[in-house]
């Protein structure tokens, strides 16, 4: 099933904040089509390694390998047009933009007409913003957003936000995407819905996804694997039965047994 | 036919922007209006410019840039050794403001744009003062007592750059071009996230702007006969913000009605001196108090008139006719 190399690794990776290591040498490997599930105790780096992932802080150790090309280094839009988007915890939409330019903004590493052709209004500025414009609004049919398609994004109702910063993500054109706890805030009958929908993604857009998340129904009903971070390492991984019954893990978040 | 559809609300704005510029002219020409309504007419026009390009900066883009003056002084300077000390046709000293400036912007924009908020601000500020200064101690543009310029902006001239100015910064802000400087003033990092290389736009937004405001400084100092380090203090680079903040930031008819009706006011207030300024703060304050979000919000002119649904924050081409 899986290939034989990973699509994106982690290579002993790790970052120093100051005097503070918030990551050490962690490994972690994802094969073409794999759903995996990142989880650990509040403040055990998971953020932090997305946030290495996606370039936003520099690795102080190891490498970050995307099919084979190092990406250590490289500014974060630079990260996205290689192939790996990514969600945020706390939502960040474009608040007064509409839903449909949310999804427009996502597509402009892909545009072709230049600013030239916009201020001079040349016909491959029409044309190029024709095609975006088709290709958002058959996008957000599939995550039946385009009824509200004209509307602010910061006035859309909480699930429809979470829903459109995915859509947005994956506008972007993925191999690998991110997402950082996307069932945060929901109700059991959203992140049922929201399971369904990531179930749905993967399939229809081939894709490679690292999950952050704290609702563990999830996170052991949909995973393949899953990887266990505490203290800014990485303390277990495996499948759902193997890492639940990891004394390891049992530790992080149980706390250790009186003996 | 679908274009034309589309682009009617901007064929219909640009057919009244020269109506309004023939009739302006004939008015000119007929010797109706006087020199002190002409003044007037073209200080506005020069506020106008100002304000639509730092709207680019501060409104689109959400860079809080408060060193406008500062460009808008490199392009009066530039343009007057053109044309007085070079003895330039008028046109190139247009253009040579207009780059001279845009050049401003980049040597300043590259190195501050990293910054954010009121660092970025205290960053662009003293970047006006820079200017200022090195004016008043260059004897070659004539230091403290400044420079004589003789008169040659026409009304043509005028309305030519102002038209201009509103085209190519609405039809960049109406492009992908201009949404990903709206992603940047939403959230940077999420802009960043979604492969929009917002260091780019932030000195690309930079630079029109800046470039805009030395074309304005250009016809200002061929209009005014003399320009002084004093006229470009920090002072005006708040006028100008005030402009776009009064109008509503993000909104280009907006910052152009907001210029509009300061300038009208402050020209009506020279008759009071002695108040001027504080009827001129209070009407500030009153403004602020009831419509905290500046006069026209994020919206633009021409979405009171339904030619089409038009996007929040992108605009169109309406404002042209406002230029009265």
């Amino acid at each position: 099933m899986a290939a034989k190399t990973p699509l994106l690794k982690a290579e002993e990776v790790g970052i120093q904040f100051g005097g503070l290591k918030a990551l050490s040498g962690v490994t972690m490997e994802l094969y073409q089509g794999e759903l995996v599930g990142l989880i650990g105790p509040n403040g055990a780096g998971k953020t932090t390694l997305f946030n290495l992932l996606t370039g936003v802080y520099v690795p102080t150790e190891g490498r970050i390998v995307l099919d084979g090309e190092t990406l250590n280094g490289l500014p974060p839009y630079k990260i996205t047009r290689k192939g790996i988007s990514r969600t945020f915890q706390n939502i960040r939409l474009f608040g007064e933009l509409s839903v449909l330019d949310n999804v427009k903004v996502a597509y402009h590493a892909h545009a072709r007409h230049s600013m030239a052709s916009s201020i001079l209004r040349l016909p491959s500025h029409f044309r190029g913003e024709q095609e975006m414009e088709e290709k958002a609004i058959e996008f957000l049919k599939i995550f039946q957003l385009d009824e509200v398609m004209h509307e602010k994004a910061k006035n859309l109702p909480y699930g429809q936000q979470r829903r459109l910063e995915i859509a947005r993500a994956l506008a972007a054109q993925p191999k690998v995407l991110l997402l950082d706890e996307p069932a945060a805030g929901m109700n059991p009958q959203e992140t049922k819905e929201l399971m369904n929908l990531i179930a749905f993604i993967r399939e229809r857009f081939a894709l490679t996804i690292l999950l952050i998340e704290h609702d563990m129904s999830l996170v052991m009903g949909i995973c393949e694997r899953i990887y266990v971070l505490d203290h800014g390492q990485l303390i277990a991984e495996g499948t759902p039965e193997q890492v639940r019954s990891n004394p390891k893990v049992i530790e992080a978040y149980l706390g250790e047994e009186v003996s | 036919m679908a274009t034309w559809k589309r682009t009617r609300g901007f064929w219909v704005s640009v057919i009244l922007a020269f109506a309004f510029f023939a009739v302006v002219q004939w008015l000119i020409a007929s010797g109706t209006l006087n020199v002190f309504y002409v003044n007037t007419l073209f200080f506005m026009a020069i506020n106008v410019m100002l304000a639509v390009s730092l709207h680019l900066i501060i409104g689109i883009t959400g860079q809080f840039s408060i060193g406008h003056a500062g460009f808008f002084a490199v392009g009066a300077y530039a343009s007057a050794v053109m044309t007085m000390k070079l003895q330039m046709p008028f046109a190139v000293g247009v253009l040579t403001a207009g780059v001279a400036a845009m050049l401003a912007g980049l040597i300043i924009g590259v190195p501050s744009l990293r910054l954010k908020g009121d660092y970025l601000a205290i960053a662009t500020l003293g970047f006006g003062e820079i200017v200022r200064i090195a004016l008043l101690n260059i004897d070659y543009v004539g230091g403290a007592s400044g420079m004589t310029v003789t008169h040659m902006t026409t009304w043509p001239w005028v309305f030519a750059c102002l038209f201009v100015t509103i085209l190519v910064i609405s039809n960049f802000t109406n492009s992908t071009h201009g949404r990903a400087c709206i992603s940047i003033r939403e959230d940077e990092i999420a802009a960043d996230a979604m492969g929009i290389n917002t260091t780019y736009y932030k000195v690309a937004a930079f630079a029109i702007g800046s470039f805009f405001a030395g074309i304005a400084g250009a016809l200002y100092a061929h209009h005014f006969y003399i320009i002084q380090p004093s006229n470009f203090g920090f002072l005006k680079s708040f006028d100008i913000l005030i402009f776009v903040v009064l109008g509503g930031l993000g909104s280009l008819s907006g910052a152009a009605v907001a210029a509009i009706l300061l300038t009208i006011v402050s020209t009506f207030l020279q008759n009071y001196p002695e108040t001027r300024m504080i009827i001129y703060s209070i009407v500030l304050i009153l403004v602020m108090l009831y419509r905290p979000t500046g006069l026209m919000g994020t919206k633009e002119l021409s979405s009171l008139f339904k030619w089409r649904k038009a996007a929040e924050g992108g605009m169109n081409h309406g404002s042209k006719n406002t230029v009265a």
